[in-house]
């Protein structure tokens, strides 16, 4: 099956089974392993890749799925070589420990600024609630994203 | 595997109906797959063939349809939440959906897919059971509706025809005095599948009787459950402190938990009672 989509801000026609995973194609056909794979059950989040601007667990995308779609990993939150406030942020505030969770986190951190520029502590800890962080890391994520939404 | 199974994609509800027809049950609808990849991920069910309706836009959005509120079947938690007309009408729902994964699964998952999913567990179904939502199903052969409280059988198991699909799930508008409550126990408030989820409809008059009780459990029988008993108990009496203590101890009798990996039967029972406990008490008390 052929199936047309755009990645960080390139197109593609992939040439794929319609039930392969995007967390899959992402990684295998266009080696963008920046997306990880942790439970591969849409528990943990480390999957996370922006779809049409919506944070999803690309593990349970099946590319059939994202025919035309829109998608923005990890590797596209960076910007003419600028880091995304959330990654600068990630960095100042030691939002990163064994980085596994880190690439979930930040698209997760993303589409909760892209919706609400300004959340509460308690918005941050909602939006993020779908990823989980094994070094459980949370205060200094919190914190980071906090101060990438200049609170 | 993976690459031998095929899908089908129709693009009008016609051409899904016709697929359903020719495949005879022998192809699994996929909605948003939050359900369906898991088990497919882990290998648990694979199945040779999807219908997929994630283009399918007739089964999508959120309107009035008469006294009740229609809801599409691929209509998401993301898009229920967000919904004015569902916050108005149908409180209880925002929650649960709210309570369904994280953001990321809201953004998929389905109401029409919990719902076909017939898992005990949905955390949508025992809403859908008290507010008496009606099912609109369709096939080649028409359209039907049916009260979503007839809609399943057994244990993961619903009178849905292998030619039929779930187009939309509608909501009858409350009255303006019912008040509605809905808890979930879990591990956490995120992402947990639920130990018991109870949710309650009720009205009550200036003098604390009861008018109207419908009260519905989910993860503790092989299906979503009503509690008819225990609403028959507290339907027309005054609420007493001592009715609700009765009610608590009868509800223990009707549900039918089992231990499992998220919990035991006996928390479940116990739960059971101290959730309806609670939420009646916090029914008197009100002003």
């Amino acid at each position: 099956m052929t199936i047309p989509l755009e990645v960080n801000g390139k197109s593609y026609e992939l040439d794929a089974p319609p039930m392969k995973r995007l967390l899959d194609v992402l990684r295998e056909d266009l080696h963008l392993t920046g997306t990880k794979e942790g439970c591969g059950e849409g528990e943990c989040g480390s999957c996370s890749v922006l779809l049409e601007g919506e944070a999803v667990n690309s593990c349970l995308v099946p590319i059939c799925q994202a025919e035309g779609a829109s998608i923005i990993t990890v590797e596209g939150l960076a910007r003419e070589g600028r880091l995304h406030p959330v990654q600068q942020a990630f960095i100042e505030y030691g939002g990163a420990q064994c980085g596994i969770c880190t690439p979930g986190m930040l698209i997760a951190a993303t589409a909760l600024l892209n919706e609400n520029p300004h959340p509460s502590r308690d918005e941050i800890k909602e939006g993020t609630a779908g990823n989980l962080c094994r070094c459980t890391g949370y205060m200094k994520i919190f914190e980071a994203i906090a101060k990438a939404a200049g609170n | 595997m993976i690459s031998t199974i095929t899908v089908q994609t129709p693009r009008t509800l016609t051409e899904t109906y016709d697929l359903l027809q020719k495949h005879q049950g022998r192809i699994k609808v996929l909605a948003g797959g939050t359900d369906l990849m898991v088990t497919l991920n882990a290998r648990v069910e694979v199945h040779s063939a999807y219908l997929n309706l994630w283009p399918l836009r007739e089964l999508r959005g959120i309107s009035e349809a008469g006294n009740a509120v229609r809801i599409g079947a691929l209509t998401t938690y993301t898009q229920i939440i967000r919904s004015p007309l569902v916050q108005q009408h149908a409180r209880i729902l925002v929650e649960a959906a709210k309570s369904v994964g994280a953001a990321q699964i809201q953004n998929r998952g389905t109401l029409g897919g919990n719902v076909v999913n017939a898992s005990p567990a949905g955390d949508t179904l025992p809403v859908l059971a008290v507010l008496e939502a009606e099912l609109e199903i369709g096939s080649i052969r028409g359209t039907r509706k049916i009260p979503f409280n007839q809609f399943y059988t057994g244990y993961r198991k619903t009178v849905l025809a292998a030619d039929e699909l779930l187009l939309a799930i509608h909501l009858p508008k409350p009255h303006a005095n019912d008040w509605q409550y809905f808890r979930k126990v879990g591990t956490r408030q995120a992402q947990a599948i639920s130990k018991v989820v109870m949710t309650l409809v009720a009205r009550v008059d200036a003098a604390k009787q009861v008018e109207v009780m419908r009260i519905a459990y989910g993860s503790v029988a092989p299906t979503v459950i009503r509690a008819p008993q225990t609403e028959s108990l507290l339907n027309g009496q005054l609420l007493s402190k001592k009715l609700i203590e009765q009610a608590q101890q009868l509800v223990m009798t009707e549900v039918h938990p089992i231990s499992d990996v998220r919990s035991t039967a006996d928390y479940r029972r116990l739960v059971s009672g101290n959730i309806l406990f609670r939420a009646l008490q916090e029914l008197r008390a009100r002003g």
